[in-house]
C-alpha cells in the first residue's frame, strides 16, 4: 500500500509541477530587451546624430565661407587691375586727344613722335591713328598700312561718336591677332568732331591673368556679356570663342556660384561684371579640389560618429542583457520560491488527506486487535476446544496482519506530521529507516542492495523531521532512478564533528558529468527528460541549508553518485524561504 | 490481605472496541465499566468511583482532555490513562501536565495495558492512603 500511495503521490506531483523549462528565454523577455535597447539606444544615438548633422552643416558653412572669400578677393582684384588698366590707357589716350591740337595730330611726324612716347610710357599700344568726323583716317602711326582707310560704318565708330569715348570689345579684325580699341572724340574750337584711336594687344590681358597665381586645376578668364571669350580660358575654349555655359546673373559685387560645368564637372564659379567696358571676369575652381579639406574633416566627424556609435550600441547592447537578464533571473527566482511555496501546500493538504485516512483506519483496526484478541483469550480459556491449535495460529497471524497494517498508519501518519514545520530530537538512522520503508517494495521488486551501515548510538539531531524526511525521501529517490535493477545503495551514518552528524546515501548507478554536477541543485534542472520536476534536489538543498547543514555531491560518470548532507545537532530554526 | 478486585472504567467512542476490550479484562479478573462518551463517563464516575479510568483523547462532544480535567477536579485520587492515536503524542503530553497518569499509543497490546492499570490502581491506592479519605 505504501508503494502505490508514493507511485500516486510520484504523479501527482509531477503532474502539477511540471511546466516548460526549455532554457530558452521567453518571447517575453526577448520583447523586454528589443525594446530597452531601441529606446536606449535611440536616447544615446538621436543626439548624436543630430550633433553630427550640425557639425556638418556648420563646419561646411565655415569652410565655405573662408574658401570662398578669398576667390572672391581674387576676382575682385583682377577686376580692379583690369579696369585700372583700362583706365590708365583710356586716360592716356584722353589726355593725347585734349593735349594736342588736330594739326598736330594729323601731321604724321608729330604723331609718330606722340606715339612713340606712348608707347614708352604705356605698354601694350599697338598704332595710333586720327580720324575725320567722316571716318576716314587721316594720320597713322603702326605696324600697317592702314592711312585712309574708312571707318565710317564700324561699330566702335558709331559708339565713339554718341558716347565720347569708347573701349571696344576683343576682336581680330583684318590683323588676325586679337586686339581691342580706345577711341576718343575730339572737339574742336570751331566745332568739328575729330577721334583718336589707339588698338591695344590683348596680350597684355593674359599678364594680368597670369599675375592672379593658379594653380593648375584652376581657370580664370574674361568674357563679354555676349559670352565671347576676351582671353583664352583653359579648359572651355579659345579667345573669342563662345563661353559653353550660360551667362551668371549680373553682379557688379563678386559671387561664387556652386555649379556643373559644361563637362559635367562639379565647379566653383566666382565672378563679377565690370562697369565699363561690359566685361564678366570668371573664376573657376573644381569643387572637389577647394573642398578637399572639407571632406577630409568630414570623413573625421564621420569616424568618430560611426565609432561612437559602435560603443554606444556594444554598451547598451551589454547593459540590457545584463539588466534582462537580472530580471529574468529574479522573476525565475521567484517564480521558484512561488512553486516551492506551492509544492509546500499541496504536500501539507496530501498530509491532512493520509492523517484522515489513517486515523480513520485505525479505528476498525482497533476493533479487529480486540475481537481477534478475545478469541483467542476465550479459546485458551477453554480446555477441551476442537483444533485449537489450528484456531490459536489463524488469531495469531490475524494479529500480525493487524500489526502490519498499524506500521503502514505510522507511516503514512509520520509523513503528516512533517508538514508542520516543528524542531524535535531526531534518531536519524530511525528517520533512514522510516523514508527507506516508503520505498522498500521497490528495492525488493528491483532486487537492488541496500546496505545500512548505521552508527549505533549516533546521537540525536534537533531539527525538523518532516523536512528532513522529505531531503532524504529525494535523494533515496534519486539513488533509485539512478541504479540499474539488482544496483546497489548503501546509506550511512557517522558522527563528523562534535556537533554534527552526517548521513551519505551511496550508489553505484549511472553517476554524472562534471557538468551536470555543477547544475544539479539549480531548481528546473532535470536529466530525467518528461519526467521529473527538477524540483527534488533543490527543494533538498534548500530543506538541508535551512536546518543549518549543508550538502556535497561526489559523482563519477558510470561510476556512481555519493550523496553526503551533514547536519548539526542542533539546527536552528531557519527563515522561511 | 484480602485481594481486592480492580474496577476500571473505560471510555471510548467506538462502542465494539470498548465492549471487546472489557470482555477481555473480565477475563482477567477485571471489573470493567464502560461509557462511550465524555458525558456519560462523568456521571459513572460521579456513582462507582472507579480508582482507574482508561480514557480516549479523540472523542466526539467532549473530548478525553476536559473529562480528565474536571475528573481531576472532582476526584483527584481517581488515576486516568489516556490513550492517544497515532502521532498525537503531544495531546499525551498535554494530558500527563492536567494530571493523568500516563499515555498509552493505540494500538495498545492488552498485557501493557492491564500492567499500566495495575500500576495506576497501586498510585490511586497510595494516595487513598496518604490522604486517609475512605471510599464507601
Amino acid at each position: 500500500m505504501s508503494n502505490r500511495f508514493l507511485h500516486w503521490f510520484r504523479s501527482f506531483s509531477r503532474d502539477s509541477l511540471s511546466f516548460n523549462n526549455d532554457g530558452e528565454s521567453s518571447p517575453r523577455y526577448k520583447v523586454l530587451r528589443r525594446n530597452m535597447i531601441l529606446i536606449i539606444a535611440m536616447v544615446a544615438i538621436f543626439p548624436l546624430v543630430l550633433m553630427a548633422l550640425i557639425n556638418n552643416y556648420a563646419y561646411q558653412k565655415a569652410l565655405k565661407i573662408e574658401i570662398i572669400g578669398p576667390m572672391r578677393t581674387m576676382v575682385n582684384k583682377t577686376k580692379h587691375s583690369f579696369e585700372l588698366f583700362l583706365t590708365e590707357r583710356l586716360s592716356a589716350v584722353s589726355f593725347i586727344a585734349s593735349a594736342y591740337s588736330v594739326e598736330e595730330l594729323a601731321d604724321q611726324k608729330a604723331l609718330n613722335r606722340i606715339f612713340r612716347v606712348m608707347k614708352n610710357e604705356f605698354g601694350g599700344f599697338i598704332d595710333l591713328g586720327l580720324i575725320d568726323a567722316s571716318g576716314l583716317q587721316v594720320s597713322y602711326v603702326g605696324p600697317y598700312r592702314l592711312k585712309g582707310k574708312q571707318y565710317k560704318d564700324h561699330d566702335w565708330f558709331h559708339e565713339v561718336a554718341i558716347r565720347g569715348e569708347h573701349i571696344s570689345d576683343v576682336f581680330l579684325g583684318h590683323r588676325k591677332f586679337p586686339h581691342f580699341v580706345i577711341a576718343v572724340q575730339k572737339e574742336t574750337t570751331e566745332g568739328e568732331d575729330w577721334f583718336l584711336r589707339a588698338t591695344i594687344d590683348t596680350e597684355i590681358f593674359n599678364h594680368l591673368i597670369a599675375s592672379m597665381g593658379l594653380d593648375p586645376a584652376s581657370d580664370a578668364f574674361i568674357i563679354n556679356r555676349q559670352s565671347v571669350y576676351q582671353t583664352s580660358s583653359k579648359f572651355y575654349g579659345k579667345v573669342l570663342e563662345k563661353f559653353p555655359m550660360p551667362l551668371p546673373p549680373i553682379s557688379l559685387e563678386p559671387n561664387v556660384l556652386e555649379m556643373e560645368d559644361s563637362k559635367g564637372r562639379e565647379i566653383l564659379l566666382a565672378y563679377t561684371y565690370f562697369v565699363s567696358p561690359s566685361f564678366v571676369m570668371v573664376l573657376v575652381k573644381p569643387r572637389g579640389e577647394v573642398l578637399r579639406s572639407w571632406y577630409t574633416l568630414k570623413s573625421d566627424i564621420f569616424f568618430v560618429f560611426v565609432i561612437s556609435v559602435i560603443v554606444i550600441s556594444l554598451v547598451v547592447f551589454k547593459f540590457t542583457d545584463v539588466l534582462v537578464r537580472r530580471i529574468e533571473e529574479s522573476d525565475h527566482r521567484r517564480e521558484i520560491t512561488f512553486h516551492q511555496i506551492e509544492y509546500t501546500n499541496k504536500l501539507a493538504s496530501i498530509g491532512r488527506l493520509a492523517a484522515g485516512v489513517a486515523h480513520e483506519i485505525n479505528n476498525p483496526m482497533a476493533i479487529i486487535r480486540e475481537k481477534v484478541g478475545l478469541m483467542s483469550d476465550i479459546i485458551l480459556s477453554m480446555s477441551h476446544f476442537p483444533n485449537k491449535e489450528k484456531f490459536l495460529s489463524l488469531t495469531e497471524s490475524t494479529q500480525k496482519s493487524v500489526d502490519r497494517c498499524s506500521t503502514i498508519t505510522h507511516r503514512l501518519l509520520g509523513f503528516a506530521r512533517r508538514m508542520d514545520v516543528e524542531m524535535e530530537a531526531i534518531d536519524l538512522n530511525e528517520l533512514i529507516l522510516e523514508v527507506y520503508g516508503f520505498l522498500e517494495k521497490e528495492a525488493f521488486h528491483r532486487t537492488i542492495t541496500v546496505q545500512m551501515e548505521l552508527t549505533d548510538g549516533l546521537p540525536q539531531v534537533n531539527s525538523d523531521r518532516g523536512q528532513l524526511q522529505q531531503a532524504f525521501l529525494n535523494i533515496i529517490n534519486n539513488a533509485f532512478f539512478a541504479v540499474e535493477d539488482g544496483g546497489l545503495v548503501v546509506f550511512t551514518t557517522w558522527e563528523e564533528a562534535p556537533d554534527s552528524i552526517a548521513v551519505s546515501i551511496k550508489d553505484n548507478g549511472v553517476g554524472m558529468s562534471e557538468e551536470t554536477r555543477q547544475h544539479i541543485f539549480e531548481p528546473f534542472f532535470s536529466t530525467r527528460k518528461g519526467y521529473g520536476t527538477g524540483l527534488g534536489l533543490s527543494i533538498t538543498y534548500g530543506i538541508i541549508k535551512k536546518l543549518g547543514g549543508r550538502i556535497e555531491v561526489q559523482s563519477k560518470e558510470g561510476e556512481g553518485t555519493v550523496f553526503t548532507m551533514f547536519l548539526p545537532k542542533n539546527a536552528q530554526k531557519g527563515k522561511e524561504v | 490481605m484480602k485481594m481486592e478486585k480492580l474496577r476500571v472504567l473505560l471510555v471510548d467512542d467506538e462502542e465494539e472496541f470498548v465492549n471487546t476490550l472489557a470482555e477481555r479484562l473480565q477475563l482477567r479478573n477485571i471489573i470493567p465499566l464502560v461509557a462511550t462518551d465524555g458525558n456519560e463517563a462523568l456521571r459513572i464516575i460521579d456513582a462507582e468511583r472507579p480508582p482507574v479510568v482508561v480514557m480516549d483523547v479523540m472523542m466526539p462532544g467532549m473530548g478525553g482532555l476536559a473529562v480528565l480535567r474536571q475528573v481531576k477536579n472532582s476526584y483527584p485520587k481517581i488515576q486516568v490513562i489516556l490513550l492517544t492515536g497515532q502521532g498525537s503524542t503531544q495531546d499525551g503530553i498535554k494530558g500527563m501536565r492536567i494530571g493523568a497518569f500516563d499515555y498509552l499509543m493505540k494500538p495498545v497490546r492488552i498485557e501493557g495495558l492491564i500492567q499500566k492499570m495495575n500500576e495506576a490502581f497501586q498510585a490511586s491506592k497510595q494516595n487513598e492512603d496518604k490522604t486517609g479519605t475512605t471510599r464507601p
